[in-house]
């Protein structure tokens, strides 16, 4: 154990090696890895920036659900109310129908009755002359019996 | 187990012990370790020149298994920094600086792993070298040599941070704050005291943990090879030993590469406080 040259030599060896990885080995590494931590670091913020965008939509289309839904509802108690409505105006309109027709068949009817017993009364009339006819076994001067007939006919 | 009838212990020993020292200038300095420097020397260049190679490439993207692999050990050695280091960006000289002793001083005390006596025979008979030590960091040298860097280092940041006048100015008045200078000759003397101190205990610390350990982990390996030349059974014997060791040599091998560099960023921290 004993000191030499060996000494400076090996001092000269370390200064440019140190000199050697200032200058060209440190240098481009560190390069590489903060270029790399930056754009791990933008990732990063992109994702958190996707996350949020995605909870702003999320969050937004709910919010359209939410109002569609509703309107939906809206429309079809709507939809419910005017139905009732209109079933309603129709039994009402049916009901005036109803009522207008039996009118119109009564009257009808009436009518008929009333015809029916016109007829009636001519047939009895003339029954009651032909049975007079017999009764007097002659012919009965229509004209000259009018008057009396005329009241047979009427007190019937 | 290299010269079998004639068989030494110490011969054994001292021989793997022995750098391979050319001498190029009168005196005992001027030598020079040439299997250190060179195994060192490799080792950076190589370790470097792959990680230069990867991040030449290097994508902001999915990065490939070498890149991820790469960009391993540069989170590991960003984060010790970024723990320790708050004094300006780290990015300019501490972590660079940081992971550099790491990889290098990792890969020298690694080659620790490498079975001695195999080697040291590839080593005779390919490369005709008798002697040659192949852990770098097992050299006094070398550990002195990056403690020292790292403690000049320290005092350059010092004085750049503080001025020299700051750093002088700190050098008599801290720890013990003397206001103003010529109240207290003594505690400005014992200020001069502990950071004389300090001064020097911090690269012996650094330097001799480092070269203890791994100079430690070479002794008892080669101790295990020399029970292994004993017989069947000593052979049987240091070869679980060894095993041990080598497994447990790796923690140590990773810890005191962390340990250096850890001391070497937090030495640097320290020279950029101001107090």
């Amino acid at each position: 154990m004993s000191f030499n040259l060996t000494l400076i030599a090996q001092a000269v060896a370390f200064a440019l090696f140190i000199w050697f990885t200032v200058r060209f080995v440190w240098p481009p590494l560190l390069r590489a890895i903060e270029a790399r931590q930056k754009s791990i670091a933008d990732g990063l913020a992109a994702a958190d920036e996707g996350r949020r965008s995605l909870e702003t939509s999320t969050r937004q289309a709910s919010d359209a659900v939410r109002s569609a839904r509703e309107r939906a509802a809206e429309i079809v108690a709507q939809a419910e109310k005017r139905t009732a409505q209109m079933v309603e105006e129709a039994k009402v309109a049916a009901k005036d129908e109803g009522l207008r027709e039996k009118a119109a068949a009564k009257a009808e009817i009436e009518q008929e009755v009333s015809r029916a017993r016109e007829q009636l009364r001519e047939q009895v009339a003339t029954l009651a002359v032909a049975g007079a006819e017999k009764i007097l076994r002659r012919e009965v001067d229509a004209r000259a019996h009018a008057e009396l007939l005329e009241g047979i006919k009427r007190q019937l | 187990m290299a010269s079998g009838k004639d068989f030494n212990a110490t011969d054994y020993i001292q021989h793997h012990l022995t750098f391979l020292t050319k001498p190029v200038g009168e005196g005992g300095f001027w030598a020079l370790n040439i299997d250190s420097v060179i195994t060192a020397a490799i080792l950076g260049v190589l370790a470097l020149g792959i990680v230069w190679w990867i991040v030449r490439g290097a994508t902001s993207g999915v990065p490939d298994r070498r890149q991820a692999f790469v960009e391993l050990a540069f989170e590991f050695v960003d984060e010790q920094v970024r723990g320790i280091f708050h004094q300006g960006d780290r990015n300019r000289f501490v972590a660079p600086a940081a992971l550099t002793v790491f990889v290098w001083v990792l890969l020298m005390n690694a080659m620790d792993f490498l079975p001695v006596d195999i080697m040291a025979w590839m080593l005779e008979n390919v490369f005709h070298a008798h002697e040659f030590r192949l852990v770098p960091t097992a050299d006094v040298n070398t550990t002195f040599a990056l403690a020292l860097s790292v403690w000049l280092l320290m005092i350059w940041f010092s004085i750049a941070a503080k001025g020299l006048g700051g750093w002088i100015h700190e050098l008599l008045c801290a720890p013990f704050g003397v206001k103003p200078l010529w109240a207290s000759p003594l505690l400005v003397f014992f200020n001069l005291l502990f950071n004389f101190i300090e001064y020097v205990s911090k690269p012996l610390s650094h330097s001799l943990r480092l070269f203890g350990n791994m100079y430690a982990g070479e002794i008892i390996f080669l101790l295990l090879w020399l029970l292994a030349a004993t017989g069947i059974f000593g052979t049987v014997l240091a070869a679980v030993l060894g095993l041990g060791w080598a497994i447990f040599h790796i923690l140590i091998v990773v810890l005191q590469a962390y340990i250096f560099m850890m001391l070497t960023v937090v030495y640097i921290a320290m020279a950029h406080e101001h107090h």
